[in-house]
């Protein structure tokens, strides 16, 4: 019997920001802290003095690899003047972020610290691809790496394990994407901004324009079945089933619960948040599920009380299209085998009565991976709060919203469950 | 070689030698492959070693088109994508391997479930000699 977990002083939430994300050249990861940073300070509806932040947690994966500097903490410390205050890094892979959000908050409910600023970074694009893969293979179980395994190369070898268990087609998988990219124009803040209609228009009058053979598509899934368009990845995995390469930042003010009306009339309360550790493909009985989930799952569940019918909406890690299925999965949305049938059945989409990744999710928003984390718990806030623009779902009183975090091939997992009250 | 530690390093020595190994925890007789130190079954490090038959079945497996330097240094591409798969072997324990003798250009017919036998990668030379495990048709 796993015990229920409480924190020993309730939590908010007062501010948020993050950055565009992209592929930036003339930008650099403390450009990027700072325009996230700036947001979310203009964010706190009754205002913040930064002098009275009393600590930085700061998610960052590898900016070492892909930067050649190490040691963020103090960097991004003293970017925004907060130094000599503490600042600490947090590296759990692509989970890195969660885990910074999980560090601040435990630093507040001990008692030991008010104020407290936790936020992610990651620089990608300034390496070629072929780095860019070697850096993230860096994340995988050696054994993996040795095997020819890449990440795209993980993922496909978990759909067809899927597949082979539930009945489920690659035309499942195109189903995520067109989802996720309908999601896409209304994020501004967005690395892709196009539906897969919209793509396949731009082709069509690109090819016109210079006077090269129109291509043809009968629908969104003849497009994402054309080799030419949608070229395999790691076979089940094609381009449109991953994440793109990107640069940028996150951050939010977390405080005690008590003084949380200082800052915001308004404030969003943690309630619920567990996180889990996982072990390689080869060491997992059944490769369509991630164990680190389930159990992250079920301490945020224990913690809040609460059900996954209870969760409204919800971030998930869909760093590639079969991982946001497992995931629904693994968090209680859907039965095993059954999230592939509710994202046919247009249950996740804006409009459904579970909408997962409004911000478009990581295929789309992008995947910085140390700041993807506390961006996916920057749309469950700004959902919550009504600020989301043209992608706020559309239920009445949206009340409970959840996050959830993967890193590596299933090694670090966090699920995260905000509250408005 | 039964002094050989159970480590990952005994684990590549032995597949050099065109052996798959792993370890049984003598307390509980769970047995792992990559070999283990500790049994994460009843938590004792009171292991031996135990030689695979080299049989097993596909539980899982990929085509991939864009694979790390040493992958492409050996051909592959995207025009002549490699496999890798996870093996579920006779004994049990489930192992990561390239999987050779496959068709990667027509993916669909690769079967989760497939039969297959070991086979011993050797690549390099000299210092650099590296053996990958590997799995092929039965």
């Amino acid at each position: 019997m796993k015990k229920r977990r409480k924190l020993g002083r309730g939590v908010a939430v007062v501010g948020a920001g993050m950055s565009k994300f992209g592929m930036f050249k003339d930008r650099d990861s403390k450009d990027l802290f700072a325009e996230a940073f700036n947001e979310m300070i203009a964010s706190v509806d009754k205002g913040v003095d930064t002098g009275d932040i009393d600590a930085l947690y700061l998610g960052n994966f590898s900016n070492d690899f892909f930067m050649h500097q190490s040691h963020w903490g103090p960097i991004i410390s003293d970017l925004i003047g907060l130094t000599p205050k503490p600042a600490t890094r947090t590296e759990g892979a692509c989970a890195s972020s969660a885990i910074a959000f999980r560090e601040g908050i435990f630093a507040i409910a001990s008692g030991f610290y008010d104020i407290v600023l936790v936020g992610g970074v990651e620089e990608m694009s300034k390496r070629t691809t072929e780095e860019v893969a070697e850096g993230l293979a860096l994340a995988t179980v050696p054994y993996e790496g040795k095997a020819g395994f890449t990440f795209p190369g993980v993922f496909g070898a978990i759909a067809t394990a899927y597949f082979s268990k539930y009945g489920a087609t690659r035309e499942h998988l195109m189903n995520v994407t067109i989802k996720s990219h309908n999601n896409a124009p209304l994020n501004p803040k967005g690395q892709f901004k196009l539906s897969i209609r919209d793509l396949m228009n731009a082709k069509v009058e690109s090819a016109k324009k210079k006077g090269k053979p129109v291509p043809e598509w009968e629908d969104e899934k003849a497009f994402l079945d054309d080799p030419a368009a949608n070229p395999a990845v790691a076979w089940p995995m094609h381009l449109y089933d991953c994440c793109p390469i990107s640069d940028g930042a996150s951050c939010m003010l977390l405080v005690g619960e008590e003084i949380a009306k200082n800052f915001t009339d308004d404030p969003i309360y943690v309630v619920g948040m567990g996180q889990g550790s996982g072990r390689g493909l080869h060491a997992c009985d059944d490769l369509t599920f991630f164990e680190a989930t389930r159990y992250a799952a079920e301490e945020a569940y224990g913690m809040s009380g609460l059900k996954p019918e209870d969760i409204q909406f919800a971030e998930v890690h869909d760093c590639f299209s079969i991982a946001e299925i497992l995931h629904m999965e693994d968090l209680g949305f859907f039965k095993p085998g059954e999230g592939y049938k509710a994202v046919e059945a247009g249950l996740t989409r804006l409009d459904g009565e579970k909408p997962i990744n409004t911000s478009g999710g990581l295929k789309c928003k992008g995947h910085p991976v140390g700041a993807t984390g506390i961006s996916q718990l920057y749309e469950v806030y700004t959902q919550l709060r009504g600020k989301a623009g043209k992608r706020q779902i559309p239920i009445k009183d949206l009340r409970i919203g959840g996050a959830h975090n993967l890193g590596g091939t299933g090694g670090t997992c966090t699920f995260t469950i905000l509250e408005r009250r | 070689m039964e002094e050989r530690p159970f480590s990952d390093i005994s684990y590549e020595q032995f597949l050099h030698e065109d052996k798959l190994m792993g370890s049984r925890c003598k307390k509980c007789q769970s047995l792992f492959v990559p070999p283990r130190p500790i049994c994460i079954n009843c938590h004792s490090s009171d292991m031996q070693w135990v030689e695979m038959g080299g049989k097993g079945k596909l539980s899982a497996f990929t085509c991939i088109a864009i694979g790390p330097s040493f992958m492409i240094a050996e051909g592959y591409n995207r025009k002549n994508p490699y496999c890798s798969g996870v093996v579920e072997l006779e004994e049990g324990p489930r192992v990561d391997a390239r999987i050779e003798g496959v068709d990667t250009n027509r993916p669909e017919e690769i079967k989760v479930g497939m039969p297959l036998k070991v086979k011993f990668l050797h690549r390099g030379e000299g210092d650099d000699l590296k053996t990958y495990l590997a799995f092929e048709p039965q």
